[in-house]
Formats: structure tokens, C-alpha cells, sequence
């Protein structure tokens, strides 16, 4: 090999699916001791190639090499053997075991036939040590934050020897300042002589952490780039392979009447602990309220109160006018409520129905959808035909599974099913999250568009960019409180971010 | 963007065939192993499935019998199979048949005294059968609105529900509801009003064949329009595959849940009703054994639609009734039936099995058969 720093190199990967090229001719390399980031939209093949890397794929043709050497890889094992290590997206660990036990599960450390936990745990230490990675061997992984919970599998790959990492969008589960604790540790392992590839479609973290940049488009590598020779909007439309607005464009808003009002509002989580104590705000129509906070301050569970999925413990919500605390989501629904989930497989749609049969889940029972309680189906295929044409859904047919749309897609049949319908309030929580540049830059326009359509938009994220790109005025949510209520046009970054993890705040 | 019947006539048929393939060679598997179990305690198993097709198919009277086996095996495998389609695993169909025949047994012979006066047979039978419906739609719906209000996991509660059932029946027909005939032995009620009878379809001496069979594939029908194309049945669906995504949809899911246990039950019901208004005329203790259990199996084989639940119920019919012929001509005992019914139903719930064999990818969608405790 020309370089002796390159320790991993693919070459020519291709890889068909059944209707997909998934990677077509790939080459990728990873030098010693570097941060090389793969960036590209859902679907784009990242996954794809690590995979193939990670050996749960076999490519259908193209080489792999590890330092210089030509391998085969059959399985994990065979890759672990080589060094290579994968952090999944989704955690590989058991919530019941602590850390070591995790750490050893498939590669038991035995001493006369018996586990040796002792022994683990002390080489657990050494490399926390070695690599600066804070974990505690003997701590029940179920109860470490999720951030801690990441190290663990950090942990694990280094444990089996891994000198190259891969991890597979590390930072969609994390908070923006586990985010940050994970970039530290990422530069202290390259320090250390560990390379990372570090596969992501987030732009922002692509540019403050990596020291090369290969970006995907549709199976194919698009180009590799140095972050200083490179900006967002140069990244978004590699990956994209079309201009792309970064920033959304709206004009100044003009609220008119109060479409929600929230007074005083309490609600349990599902432990019964009070995750939302006292809340209190109003929503105009023709105004986005954004709620800002770092995940797990209550902003979920005021969501699932404010639309009925949760009860509410004390405190009114009035839409519309109309007192409705406490009821249950169809009565929120039919007063005028649309409603992006959060969670969209598991509330906003029913995968295995198709795509026509999910526009029509909130209004399958009025018409022209039903008469005398018999579906006519006939409109609804009708209304799917228009929705996927108006709101751009990228299906073969209205009548495949939903499970075989991509995310984006998926969120698109949501949003278009929301949105379509004559509504009052739109509650849209976290509705671009782990979508692609292409699909996040759609949602937030329509969201605008029903903004200046005069319907009244509660936007809740943990995207602290989204908010502030969208709202109008900005809310932070923090320890289950609204702790202050500004002005987008005068919120500054910095100061959200701090009231955002606590900070005391003065008079505004 | 066409849809699917706009695709051709193959692609069609195609479409109608995919879901069969794993039951029909589900079965071809259990029936070839069987035929090994018969020649390994040296039978003739040529022989022995030939007596099986004569007795089941091999002239119009084995017709009629087969369809008469199969009447109570359609109304209640669509009892489970509707249950399924709603996430519910009703065991209990057990009971629920049993129930349905005490009460319609009931009406029939007891109601014209009650009256003090004789009923049209276009009054009396309807509600001898919908007495036992709604015996069974109750015995149905007491587990279910366990399961939507408290969590109860329907499994246990329907098999809890069938001792009860079992045993009340037990109780019922040997004390108040026993025939006070002095020369009646058996743990019976006496015979229900001729009023209250459902007719044979033919006027022949021998074929017992009855309306009964074809209300059972008129119901399916209906059963598979109600899943279909009734909101009804859209909230029973989805509240099946994903009760959070009903509930966000605004469908009100503890009483979905508490409806779909009733109609499985009602199904259930009419299976022990129609087989004492139409062919036993009166209930006897034991005679259901096992058809509740039965139409679990005719459920998954018929993968839980309407349709698909009337061919797996008319096999096991026709498996039941030419058993008899078989042991009868080849002196190989009915029970090899029991085992090969045992081998379809292991190879379509694990349909893996069937899958490697015969190297059939695999299918994305999966019937949810039930779901954890308390979910």
C-alpha cells in the first residue's frame, strides 16, 4: 500500500439489493489516528458499507483491506478479530446487567469455570484510564443516562482490542451536551491512536469534529472533503445533489386569536413522577411557539396531555375556546387539532397498512370517508392519490405497506394526513428528527405555510436550531417549567443554551 | 400508481395465491410425515388416505358429513380468527360454545312453556340462536373488558372462563336442566320443539347436511365485509396492530377491545347453538370436546381470514369425518388424524420450518398473535 497510515480501505465495494444499488463502486479510506466522517441522507448506502465493514453483509464485489492486508470478512467475529469495532445506533446492552457483565457478554473472561467478574472490572478500569472514558464496571447499565450508556459500548469494542470504531449516528439519542462529552472522547481516542468513522447526516457536528468528510448520494461516494475547504450549504447539496435553503424563510408573523390556552398544567410520567409542574402559556392563530429544552424536561409528556394520549393530573387546556383538559385525543381532534407525534412509528402511523389507509387514521369514521359506518373506499384511495401528489410522498402506490417508505417518507404521510385536514392548532413535536436534509427542509415549510394560513403552531424540539429557526416566539422548558418566554427575533443562541441546561434567569 | 387488480390477470392470481403457499404445503408436509408414522407401525398409508378421501369426499352422503363436521369448525375458527385480527388470543372458545348451546338448548325446549303457548318456527329458532350467541358474546366480552380495564392478559381469562363455563354446563345438565325422562341416562336436556329446529337442506333419509352450513360461509362473508370495509372493523384492525397509533387516532381502544371479544364470542356461541338447533336437537355433556381447540388451529391455518378460515375448516372436517372410513378399512386408528392436524398446525405456526424446507423467502408481514402481559 502506498500509505502506511491508511488502516482500513475499501475498494469498489458494489452491493445490489433486491431494487436497490446500494453501494455501487464505493471506496472509502481511514488513516491512522483521524475522525473521518461519512455523511449522506437516509438511504444513501452509509449503512450500507459499514455493514459490509462490520461484516453483516457480503458485497458483491470490491476488496476490503486492513492495514495494507486483504481480508475476508464472514461475520462480526471475523471483524472484530481484525479491530474493528461498531457502536450501533440502537444499544446492543442488557438494561438488567452492569457494566461488566455487559462488557464481557459473548467473550466470557471464566476462572475455574466461573465468570471472573474481578478480573474484567480491573481491566474495565485500566482502560478508563488509558483512554479517558469515565464507566463504572459494577454500575446496572439500565440506570446509567444514555450518554453514559454509549461509553459503555465504546468500552465494549475497546475491550475486544479495536483500534478503528465505527459509530453509527452517535448523536441521535444524545443531549447537546452528551453530544459535546462524545466529541471529547472521540478526539482523545484518535489521540490515542484509535481511528473513528463516524456516520451521521447531522452538518453542524460533521464540521466541529471531523478531519475528513466523504459524502454519499444514492450508492455512490460524491466526493471527500476537508472541513475548512468546506460549509454546510456546500455539504447539504453534496447530499442532496441539489441547492438546499439551510435557513427558513418566512416573513413576520400576525397573531391574531388565541387558538391554545394551557393554565397551571400538571401531568405524571409514567412512573408517576410530575414531569410537567405548573405550566402555563398561550398559542395565537397565525404564530409558532417554540418550545426549547434538552429531552426528558417534560416536553414529551406536556405533548402527549396537550392531545389527550396522557391524563393530566391538575390545570386546564383550552383550544379554541373549548375546554377540553382532560379528554381523551378524539374530541381534541375534532375541535381542530392537528398532531405530529414524536414518536411516528409507534403513534403516527400503522406500519403494516398502507399508505392510503394511514391518511385516512384520524377521519376514517366522517365523510366522505364513511357512510353509515361503511368505508368508502373509493374516496379514500381518492385522497391518498391527491395527498401523496400535493405533499410530494415518494411511494410506488398508494396501496404498499407503510413500513417500506423510508423515514422521510413515512413523516411526509403524517404531516400530509395532519396538515391536510381543516385544523385550528398544529402541535408538531420533534417532527424532523433523524430525517434527511431534503425531507427536514420540506416539513419546515409546510409548517410555515400553515403559520401564515393563520392556524396556531406549538413547535416542541430538542433541536435548539430548529426552534429557533422557525418559531416566532421561543419558550424554554426546564425541569417540567416554562422558565422564560422571548421574542425570537431577540433570542440570542448562547442565553437559550443556558437557560436551556438551568441557568437562573433575569428579568427579560 | 395502478392498483393491484389493474396489473393483470397473473399478477392477480399470483396475488390471491402467495398466502396459500405456506398452508398447502404445511399441510403436504404433515400428511407425507404422517404417512411415514403409518407405514413405521406397518400400515399401508396409500390405503390408508385412500379410505380417508372415500370417507370424506367418496359419495354425497361422506359430503354431507363432512360438511356437517365442518359447520361448527367454521363458526368457530372464525370466533379466533376475528379475536387475532383485533390482537386477542381468545382460548376460551371452549366455553363460549358450550354456553352457546346450553342457552339456545334452552329456548328450544323450554321456552313455548314458558309461554304457555307453541312459537312460530321463524320466531323460536332465531332466538334460541341468538340466546346462544349472546351467552357467548357475554362469556367473550367478561374477559375482554378485564383486559381493557384492568390488564388481565386474555389468555389466562378465557381459560380461567372455560372451567367456569365447562363446569357450570356440567352442573346445568345434570340438575335443573337434566331431561326428566326417568329412562334418559345421560347428562342431557330434553329435546328442543320441533319450532325451534334448523331443516336439513335436502329431504333425504341419511343427509344430515343443514342451513346451518350455510349460515356458517354466509357469516364469514359477513365477517370478512365487518374487518373490511366497516369503520367498525378498521378500529378493530388497527387497535390490533397498534393500539397506541388507535389510540392517537382518537379510537376509543378499551371498548374496541371489549367489542372484538364479544363478537369472537358470539361467533363462538353460534357454533354450540347451531349445532343443537340444527343437528343434535339437544345438549350433551362432552359433545364439543375440542372444538374450541380445533378452531385455533383452523385459525392460523387459515392465517385468520374469513375466507382462508372456511377452507381450513371444511379440511379438518373432511379430515374428521374420513377417519372413521379409514380405521374402518385399514384398521389404522382415527388418531393418526389428531397427529397430522398437530403436525399442519406446528408447521403453519412455525412456519419457518415449512420455509426452509421448500426455500420460500420470507414475508414481511406477521399476524400479531398476541402481545405481552398486560400490554
Amino acid at each position: 500500500m502506498a500509505d502506511d497510515n491508511i488502516v482500513l480501505e475499501a475498494k469498489n465495494i458494489t452491493k445490489q439489493f433486491p431494487g436497490v444499488l446500494a453501494n455501487d463502486h464505493v471506496n472509502f479510506d481511514l488513516r491512522k489516528g483521524e475522525i473521518h466522517a461519512l455523511l449522506g441522507e437516509n438511504g444513501a448506502g452509509k449503512t450500507t458499507l459499514m455493514n459490509i465493514l462490520y461484516g453483516l453483509h457480503k458485497p458483491d464485489s470490491g476488496e476490503v483491506f486492513v492495514n495494507g492486508k486483504s481480508i475476508v470478512i464472514h461475520s462480526p467475529k471475523d471483524s472484530i478479530q481484525a479491530g474493528i469495532g461498531m457502536v450501533h445506533q440502537h444499544f446492543m446492552l442488557i438494561p438488567v446487567f452492569s457494566v461488566a457483565e455487559n462488557v464481557m457478554l459473548g467473550d466470557e473472561t471464566t476462572h475455574l469455570g466461573m465468570l471472573d467478574i474481578r478480573a474484567v472490572s480491573q481491566r474495565l478500569q485500566e482502560l478508563s484510564k488509558q483512554y479517558g472514558l469515565e464507566v463504572d464496571p459494577s454500575a446496572v447499565v439500565g440506570q446509567l443516562s444514555v450518554g453514559a450508556q454509549q461509553r459503555v459500548e465504546i468500552v465494549k469494542t475497546l475491550y475486544r482490542n479495536a483500534s478503528i470504531l465505527i459509530l453509527d449516528e452517535p448523536t441521535a439519542v444524545l443531549t447537546p451536551q452528551e453530544t459535546d462529552d462524545l466529541f471529547r472522547i472521540m478526539r482523545q481516542l484518535t489521540g490515542r491512536g484509535v481511528s473513528i468513522i463516524f456516520i451521521t447526516h447531522k452538518l453542524k457536528e460533521v464540521l466541529a469534529v471531523a478531519d475528513r468528510i466523504t459524502t454519499m448520494r444514492a450508492g455512490k461516494v460524491v466526493g471527500t472533503v476537508q472541513p475548512k475547504e468546506t460549509n454546510e450549504a456546500k455539504l447539504a447539496s453534496m447530499m442532496v445533489g441539489r441547492e438546499v435553503i439551510l435557513t427558513v424563510q418566512k416573513e413576520a408573523a400576525h397573531p391574531k386569536e388565541e387558538v391554545l390556552r394551557v393554565e397551571d398544567l400538571h401531568v405524571l410520567d409514567d412512573r408517576d413522577l410530575e414531569v410537567v409542574n405548573g405550566v402555563s402559556f398561550e398559542v395565537h392563530a397565525g404564530e409558532i411557539l417554540g418550545i426549547a429544552g434538552v429531552q426528558g424536561n417534560g416536553q414529551t409528556q406536556l405533548a402527549e396531555a396537550l392531545t389527550g394520549l396522557r391524563p393530566t393530573k391538575k390545570g386546564k387546556v383550552i383550544i379554541a375556546g373549548k375546554d377540553l383538559s382532560g379528554k381523551p385525543p378524539r374530541p381534541i381532534i375534532e375541535t381542530g387539532l392537528a398532531h405530529i407525534p414524536e414518536d411516528r412509528q409507534r403513534h403516527g402511523l400503522v406500519l403494516s397498512y398502507t399508505v392510503a389507509d394511514n391518511m385516512v387514521l384520524c377521519n376514517y369514521y366522517l365523510p366522505p370517508f364513511a357512510r353509515w359506518g361503511v368505508i368508502q373506499q373509493e374516496k379514500v384511495d381518492e385522497n391518498a392519490r391527491k395527498l401523496i401528489k400535493d405533499y410530494d410522498v415518494r411511494t410506488p402506490s398508494p396501496y404498499v405497506p407503510t413500513s417500506k417508505l423510508s423515514g422521510g417518507n413515512q413523516q411526509k404521510v403524517i404531516v400530509a394526513r395532519e396538515l391536510s385536514r381543516d385544523v385550528k392548532l398544529v402541535i408538531a413535536s420533534q417532527p424532523t428528527r433523524g430525517l434527511d436534509v431534503g425531507s427536514i427542509e420540506y416539513i419546515h415549510k409546510e409548517i410555515v405555510i400553515m403559520r401564515d394560513r393563520g392556524v396556531g403552531v406549538l413547535l416542541i424540539s430538542a433541536e435548539l436550531d430548529e426552534i429557533m429557526s422557525l418559531s416566532d416566539r421561543i419558550a424554554v422548558m426546564y425541569r417540567g417549567q416554562i422558565v422564560v418566554v422571548v421574542d425570537a427575533r431577540q433570542a440570542d443562541r448562547e442565553q437559550l443554551g443556558l437557560w436551556m441546561a438551568g441557568a437562573h434567569v433575569e428579568a427579560v | 400508481m395502478q392498483r393491484p387488480d389493474e396489473q393483470g390477470f397473473f399478477k392477480n392470481l399470483q396475488r390471491w395465491l402467495e398466502p396459500l403457499l405456506v398452508p398447502v404445503l404445511a399441510i403436504l408436509t404433515a400428511v407425507i410425515l404422517g404417512g411415514i408414522i403409518v407405514k413405521v407401525v406397518n400400515g399401508d398409508p396409500i390405503a390408508a388416505y385412500r379410505g380417508l378421501i372415500q370417507g370424506a369426499f367418496g359419495s354425497p352422503r361422506a359430503l354431507s358429513e363432512t360438511a356437517v363436521w365442518a359447520t361448527p369448525y367454521i363458526f368457530a375458527g372464525l370466533a379466533v380468527a376475528f379475536a387475532f385480527k383485533g390482537g386477542l388470543f381468545n382460548i376460551g372458545a371452549e366455553g363460549q360454545i358450550a354456553l352457546g348451546a346450553v342457552f339456545a338448548a334452552l329456548i328450544g325446549y323450554a321456552l313455548p312453556g314458558w309461554l304457555h303457548t307453541s312459537l312460530p318456527a321463524y320466531i323460536h329458532i332465531p332466538l334460541a340462536v341468538g340466546m346462544g350467541m349472546l351467552a357467548g358474546a357475554i362469556w367473550g366480552g367478561i374477559p375482554g373488558a378485564l383486559k381493557a380495564y384492568t390488564g388481565g392478559h386474555e389468555v389466562i381469562n378465557t381459560i380461567m372462563m372455560n372451567y367456569i363455563a365447562l363446569n357450570l354446563t356440567s352442573f346445568l345438565l345434570n340438575g335443573p336442566m337434566r331431561d326428566p325422562d326417568p329412562t334418559d341416562l345421560s347428562a342431557r336436556t330434553p329435546e328442543i320443539a320441533p319450532s325451534a329446529r334448523i331443516p336439513p337442506l335436502f329431504n333425504i333419509p341419511g343427509m344430515r347436511v343443514h342451513w346451518g352450513f350455510v349460515l356458517a360461509l354466509v357469516v364469514a362473508v359477513i365477517i370478512w365485509w365487518l374487518l373490511w370495509k366497516t369503520t367498525l372493523g378498521f378500529e378493530i384492525r388497527t387497535v390490533g396492530a397498534n393500539p397506541d397509533a388507535a389510540k392517537y387516532a382518537g379510537i376509543n381502544v378499551k371498548r374496541t377491545i371489549i367489542i372484538t371479544m364479544a363478537i369472537s364470542g358470539a361467533l363462538a356461541g353460534l357454533a354450540g347453538a347451531i349445532e343443537v338447533t340444527a343437528l343434535n336437537y339437544r345438549h350433551e355433556l362432552g359433545f364439543s370436546t375440542g372444538y374450541g381447540f380445533d378452531a385455533i388451529a383452523i385459525a392460523l391455518l387459515g392465517k385468520t381470514n374469513p375466507y382462508g378460515v372456511i377452507l381450513a375448516a371444511l379440511l379438518f372436517g373432511a379430515m374428521r369425518n374420513g377417519a372413521t372410513r379409514m380405521q374402518f378399512l385399514t384398521q389404522i386408528p382415527t388418531d393418526i388424524i389428531s397427529v397430522i392436524q398437530a403436525l399442519i398446525l406446528l408447521f403453519v405456526a412455525a412456519d419457518a420450518i415449512i420455509r426452509f424446507i421448500y426455500r420460500i423467502r420470507a414475508h414481511e408481514e406477521r399476524v400479531v398473535l398476541t402481545r405481552g402481559w398486560g400490554g
